[in-house]
């Protein structure tokens, strides 16, 4: 099955994806990673996995042709993209470009606003998402929001949450736990609270309630995590925290991360799609759009000349 | 008059910031004055049946109707033994009023709070508020004589059989007044201000919650029940310790359709149960309102009134102590 | 030249809204479905109960009431059935209404500022907020009750009058206003309150940068935003006084016609014994002495309008003059 969408570009050199790439591909991404000859260094993120290749999976979700509406207004305007395994997708654009309902459409939260509609087909597997259960599509596409948003409850019931209330019968606390421990080591907060499971999550400082919504995202194993500027409400060490987090859960899933902070992009995302003003205008690796794109909006957004 | 003149003047100067703090806390504390005022004049009263009866009042022996008649005849020095009765039908009656209409009341108050929030097209919803505001505002007496005029002729002439009657008409008479329509109608009247509290909060919960547990794979029902009930969770207490100060405290509607008589409807007969007439401790201080100039049967029902306000106060201080270990999971305002 | 400035859209046309697959209702917990079930009865029960209470009142009224019922005195027959009007009541309930409102509203809301505004020490605002809080929680009996050992005090003959035995009667009209106030007065506080919190902090602020005091602010700044919060909470409160009967019975000496003692005209009346449309109302059922239930059911229709007409008046007041909240509740816009 090609994976090649019309109209995007190829990654430059490579097999078509498809296949798992190899290492060859480390060379052009080191040196397209170089930094800048620019600015910008003091943030630079010089994390040391972000030299490793991601090993980029098989292809989960198709965007074909989407639109969406709100009120018959056109917020998005016929993005089509694809979402691989291994990879961390972000969604970069001025405010207001329509990447936040373009994400949300990803997991059909779309539908709980009145207004919304939309035309155009996106699939999981293969399989239409709007084929599938509303309540089964979101335990494989998880997300996580701008503002930490902990129930209040204590950790372990907020992380067991999703788990408890999917199945049918309560499961014991027994046979939650090491689920729920999985999930916490996996979003690295587990060593930080291990001994107090049973605390209100309220009471966790900004980045560490993030950081549960994190594991209580993953809490179910999804396929995809999307993460809407999971970033913007923290603080700079948080957002390290987070950012390596995420770098080391794309080897598992697949990302999709909504980020109005170009500097973020650069430092995580392997391949950037830029939104303005409801259209897809540009897809491509991170290197490649941030270094040499091809669009004339892209370049002046990336530049600074709005935002 | 000159005096009431320099008062005057000295009020329309222009206050000192302390002189009104001073002042307007005074005509605060006239709220907390009324609540001493009140216990004390009410235990005064009630003082006489304590210092004869001690706490035995509160139970059960003798049929209480003709203890509250022997009452009422007494001279104006009564002895000691006209200050015995035996109140506990009352109390009784007034528990299983209380008890059966709060857990109804509660429950159809939660569900129609999750309707309005969760199911009810926008029209709907728009409606509900005048709706339950109007059912609340309806005074107890006119549930009473809807509840007298209709419900008992048809609990008493369609649902209980002659045969029911027959079986109790020795020791009471079924006329449809009792159990089933206080419990009914009580549960009417307090329901909407139960629904309107309960529906104000569950509004409140902020949405990011609701979102992000529909995000996580719920229902929304499923995320209403698993998140917003059980973040409100405090305000379902108040509003049931609210409808029981209400329900125990009602006199006037459970006057008319009870059936007024001071029995105790016992589980054990059956379907019959719901047809038993019974008394509450409200209804007896509006029943005797009337002659309280016997010492006796003065004390006796301020007695029962001191009991009440008590329980008031319990209700009062329950609430707060249930609601106290779930301040931890409320966010800090 | 920018490419920003627009590459003209395609020109797109919103497809109608089709919702994708939704778990079904058959994948839900059982317990889910039976809420489910459950939450809509609720809901369309309270509409149609209410429905059904308003159709019956409004046939039942319509058919009996006429417009000389309005306007001529009860008859001085026990059985009302006969003749005679309701207009004693009626005036009865107005002036009821107009005093309790009258010192229950300075009442409330001086406290309220007292509580917001200034509020040291802490422990008294607690004190006063904890006794509005019980005093809302009474029983109107036991108010009631209060009220009569309170207004049988000597001292306080002249707000009601001497029987012939030379105790003090203890039940007027002042009597019973004074009293209703009693159930006015939180309900006042709270609407008072709650507006005086939506008041941002800026506008008091702006004020004291000007040099103002404190109480100079309250009166000029505050006070005047005020208006509808104050409004609501006395119509509230008014509803509340108007549907009472059990405060009538015990205090108001349950006389049909309004029976003036003699003395000043206007103070007279006050001291005097008479009846309200609750009262009368629950005389005329039969719980009470009459047996008129045609008269009853006309009190009813008049007074439920009444009730209406105040509940329409706190729905208008309150969408004016009160500040949406925005917030980020479910409910919200």
């Amino acid at each position: 099955m090609s994976t090649r969408i019309e109209g995007l570009p190829s990654p430059c050199g490579l097999a078509p994806s498809g296949e798992v790439r190899q290492n060859d591909t480390m060379s052009i991404n080191q040196l397209v990673f170089a930094p800048p000859a620019t600015d910008a260094a003091p943030l630079m993120n010089t994390n040391p996995l972000r030299a490793v290749s991601p090993l980029t999976g098989p292809e989960r979700m198709r965007i074909s042709e989407i639109s969406v509406f709100y009120d018959g207004v056109p917020a998005v305007r016929q993005a089509s993209l694809a979402i691989h395994q291994g990879e961390v997708l972000a969604l970069i654009g001025p405010s207001g470009c329509g990447k936040t309902t373009l994400l949300r459409t990803l997991n059909r939260l779309t539908e709980l606003t009145p207004t919304a509609s939309h035309s155009g087909q996106i699939t999981l597997d293969g399989e239409d998402i709007h084929e599938l259960e509303d309540t089964k599509l979101r335990t494989r596409v998880s997300m996580v929001f701008q503002q930490p948003n902990p129930f209040p409850m204590s950790i372990f019931d907020n992380v067991a949450f999703a788990l408890r209330e999917q199945s049918r019968r309560r499961p014991r606390r027994r046979e939650l736990e090491p689920l729920v421990k999985q999930a916490l080591q996996r979003a690295g907060l587990y060593e930080e609270i291990r001994g107090d499971l049973d605390r209100s999550a309220l009471r966790l400082s900004g980045g560490q309630q993030q950081r549960l919504c994190i594991a209580r995202a993953i809490a179910t194993n999804p396929e995809i995590l999307l993460m809407d500027e999971p970033c913007s409400a923290l603080d700079p060490r948080s957002t390290a925290v987070i950012e390596d987090l995420i770098l080391q859960l794309r080897s598992e899933l697949a990302i999709v991360i909504v980020t109005h902070n170009l500097q973020q992009a650069r430092r995580i995302a392997d391949r950037v799609a830029f939104m303005y003003l409801g259209d897809l205008v540009e897809l491509g690796d991170a290197g490649q759009l941030f270094e040499a794109p091809r669009e004339e909006r892209t370049r002046e957004y990336i530049a600074g000349a709005f935002g | 008059m000159s005096g009431a003149r320099a008062v005057l003047e000295r009020l329309r100067k222009p206050w000192s910031d302390n002189r009104a703090e001073r002042m307007l806390g005074a005509v605060a504390c006239l709220t907390a004055l009324s609540i001493v005022a009140m216990v004390v004049f009410v235990a005064q009263r009630a003082w006489p049946t304590f210092s004869h009866d001690g706490l035995s009042w509160l139970g059960s022996g003798g049929n209480l109707d003709n203890q509250i008649g022997a009452m009422v005849s007494t001279p104006a020095n009564p002895p000691a033994s006209a200050f015995v009765f035996h109140a506990w039908p009352l109390i009784y009656g007034t528990l299983l009023t209380a008890v059966f209409a709060v857990v109804l009341g509660l429950a159809a108050s939660i569900l129609t709070a999750i309707f309005i929030v969760d199911f009810a097209p926008p029209a709907v919803r728009r409606l509900m508020t005048p709706v339950i505001r109007l059912l609340a505002s309806i005074p107890s007496v006119v549930f009473g004589l809807i509840g007298v005029l209709v419900l008992v002729p048809f609990v008493g002439n369609d649902l209980i059989g002659a045969g029911q009657k027959a079986s109790v008409a020795n020791v009471i008479q079924l006329t449809g007044a009792g159990l089933l329509v206080s419990v009914v109608i009580l549960t009417v009247m307090i329901t909407p201000i139960m629904t309107a509290l309960i529906t104000d909060a569950l509004g409140s919960v902020p949405r990011s919650w609701h979102e992000g547990a529909v995000a996580l794979g719920l229902n929304p029902l499923r995320a209403t029940i698993a998140v917003s009930i059980r973040a409100i969770r405090p305000a379902i207490i108040s509003a049931a310790a609210l409808a029981t100060a209400r329900a125990v405290g009602e006199a006037i509607m459970l006057s008319m359709v009870s059936g007024g008589v001071s029995f105790t409807p016992k589980f054990q007969d059956g379907v019959i149960f719901l047809f038993e007439p019974l008394r509450t401790l409200a209804e007896e201080i509006v029943q005797q309102s009337e002659g309280l100039s016997a010492p006796a049967l003065r004390s006796s029902i301020y007695s029962i009134a001191l009991l009440l306000l008590f329980s008031g106060f319990m209700l009062s201080i329950a609430s707060r102590l249930a609601r106290m270990p779930l301040r931890k999971y409320e966010l800090s305002s | 030249m920018s490419s920003v400035e627009s590459v003209p859209p395609p020109n797109l046309v919103a497809p109608p809204r089709r919702r994708g697959r939704r778990s079904s209702l058959r994948s839900w917990r059982r317990g889910d479905q039976l809420i489910f079930v459950l939450a809509w009865t609720a809901g369309v029960a309270l509409c149609l109960i209410t429905a059904s209470i308003i159709v019956f009142l409004a046939v039942k009224g319509v058919a009996y009431l006429s417009p000389k019922l309005l306007v001529t005195s009860p008859s001085a027959a026990v059985n009302q059935a006969q003749s005679g009007g309701f207009l004693d009541p009626i005036v009865g309930t107005v002036t009821l209404a107009v005093i309790g409102t009258l010192i229950a509203t300075p009442l409330a809301v001086i406290s309220a500022i007292w509580v917001v505004e200034y509020g040291r020490p802490r422990w008294l605002v607690g004190i006063v907020e904890t006794s509005i809080e019980l005093i809302a929680g009474t029983p109107d009996i036991v108010i009631a009750i209060f009220g009569l050992a309170l207004f049988q005090l000597g001292i306080l003959a002249p707000l009601s009058f001497r029987s012939t035995g030379g105790g003090v009667y203890g039940r007027s009209f002042l009597a019973a206003g004074i009293m209703m106030s009693l159930l006015a007065l939180p309900l006042t506080y709270t609407a008072t309150r709650n507006g005086l919190r939506a008041i941002p902090r800026h506008m008091r602020e702006a004020s004291y940068a000007l040099g103002k005091t404190r109480i100079t602010t309250i009166r000029r700044v505050l006070l005047p935003s005020l208006r509808p919060h104050v409004a609501t909470g006395a119509v509230l409160g008014m509803g509340r006084i108007i549907g009472d009967t059990a405060i009538v019975v015990v205090l108001l000496g349950a006389t049909l016609q309004n029976s003036p003692e003699n003395g000043v005209p206007l103070l007279g009346f006050l001291r005097g014994t008479g009846s309200t449309l609750s009262s009368y109302i629950y005389d005329n059922s039969p719980a009470g002495e009459g047996n008129a239930p045609q008269k009853a059911y006309a009190a009813v229709f008049v007074l439920v309008l009444i009730i209406v007409a105040l509940n329409a008046i706190v729905g208008r007041v309150s969408r004016i003059g009160v500040h949406a909240s925005a917030g980020t509740g479910r409910l919200s816009r």
